[in-house]
């Protein structure tokens, strides 16, 4: 049978869901932003929701992502999204809300917004795409940098010494009484797509039964910030981010 | 007996030329063109498509959501 043959609607088994539009990401190549956004939409669709649900970009490379993300969305101001969130969550309780954060977004400037939002227990999501850099910007040094690791504001590794330690968001919200499901993810290969797109249905599905805060981590890559081609990226990534970020549920719903 | 067999069809324009699809693809179907698209990426294009068994994988990595895929049954 002819390739030809087989390309046919009745064939069809896998295309770009319509929740996403047909413009052109933004985004440099091989980064996961792409496919966090996709997989998003992917359980809107499968969940029949993308008419009900309202999502808050952030500041950052992914400040954009209303113009990819193919349903109503509000942007905030850098690091404001859960507050922005639980505005639009308090007033529509009924619609499911979410938020999509970059690291220096959700771990730096926002990092008072995202704490008390997960601590009263907001019946949002939140997706947090933790590349351990500040991409748009120019890859300066972010909360969530490894210890050793360069970016253009330590060129020589951060020095824990000097700039302090990373900080882990995910383990630190998982401890919050008002969260119910905490999870943290990758998207680089097929089998890390298949449990992230799981961890953000279940963390919808749980903003449906008003179970509190559900908030899930994908360990990202940001090729042009660590200055490697994305292959590359998600090898460093796997070799040096998941030791210190592992994969995996850290809370769930007893 | 039937066997499944697949083809994928990529968007080229929409191609940044990433390269994450081809290692996601377990049966080697995809390469990367010595030609670039209007963008100046050398696309991705399944070079041996009599190969692919339109297992998804390619798809869902692929950051730009460029491949579609399918697939279909066939009598041998
Ligand atoms: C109030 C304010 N401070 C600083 C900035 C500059 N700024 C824009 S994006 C950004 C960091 C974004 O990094 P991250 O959230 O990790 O997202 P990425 O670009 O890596 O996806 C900063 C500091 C800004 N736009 N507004
Ligand atoms: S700068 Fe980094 S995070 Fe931003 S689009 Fe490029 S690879 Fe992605
Ligand atoms: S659908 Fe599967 S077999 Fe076919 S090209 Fe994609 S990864 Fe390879
Ligand atoms: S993953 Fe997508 S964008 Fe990257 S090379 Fe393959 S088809 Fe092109």
């Amino acid at each position: 049978m002819l390739a030809k043959d087989i390309i046919k609607p009745e064939n069809l088994v896998y295309q770009k869901t319509k929740l996403m539009t047909d413009n052109v990401l933004s985004y440099c190549p091989g980064c996961g932003h792409g496919t966090a956004h996709r997989i998003t939409m992917e359980v809107l669709e499968e969940m029949g929701i993308g008419d009900e649900t309202i999502g808050v970009a952030p500041v950052g490379c992914s400040v954009l992502a209303y113009e990819f993300m193919n349903i109503d969305m509000q942007q905030a101001a850098h690091g404001r999204a859960p507050a922005v969130a639980t505005g639009i969550k308090r007033c529509y309780p009924e619609k499911f809300v979410f938020t999509y954060q970059g690291d220096g977004d959700l771990a730096a400037i926002g990092t008072a917004e995202t704490i008390h939002a997960c601590n009263r227990g907001e019946n949002i999501t939140i997706i947090f795409v933790n590349n351990g850099i500040y991409g748009m910007t120019g890859g300066q040094m972010a909360p969530t940098t490894l210890p050793g690791m360069r970016s253009s504001t330590s060129p020589y590794g951060r020095d824990v010494n000097l700039m302090g330690n990373p900080l882990k968001m995910t383990e630190l919200v998982a401890q919050l009484p008002g969260t119910s499901f905490v999870s943290r993810q990758a998207v680089h290969t097929p089998k890390h797509v298949r449990k992230a797109k799981k961890a953000i249905r279940q963390a919808f599905e749980l903003q449906k039964q008003k179970k509190g805060t559900t908030f899930v981590e994908i360990v990202s890559n940001c090729n042009s910030g660590w200055k490697m081609t994305p292959v590359q990226a998600n090898q460093w990534m796997e070799e040096n981010m998941f030791p210190f970020y592992p994969l995996g549920d850290i809370k769930v719903p007893e | 007996m039937a066997k499944v067999k697949g083809a994928i069809v990529i968007d080229y324009e929409k191609c940044k030329g990433c390269v994450i699809c081809v290692a996601a693809c377990p049966t080697s179907v995809i390469e990367m063109a010595k030609e670039v698209n209007s963008k100046g990426y050398n696309y991705a294009y399944p070079a041996n498509i009599e190969e692919c068994t339109g297992c998804n994988n390619c798809a869902i990595v692929c950051p730009d959501g460029v491949i579609t895929v399918y697939r279909a049954k066939v009598e041998a």
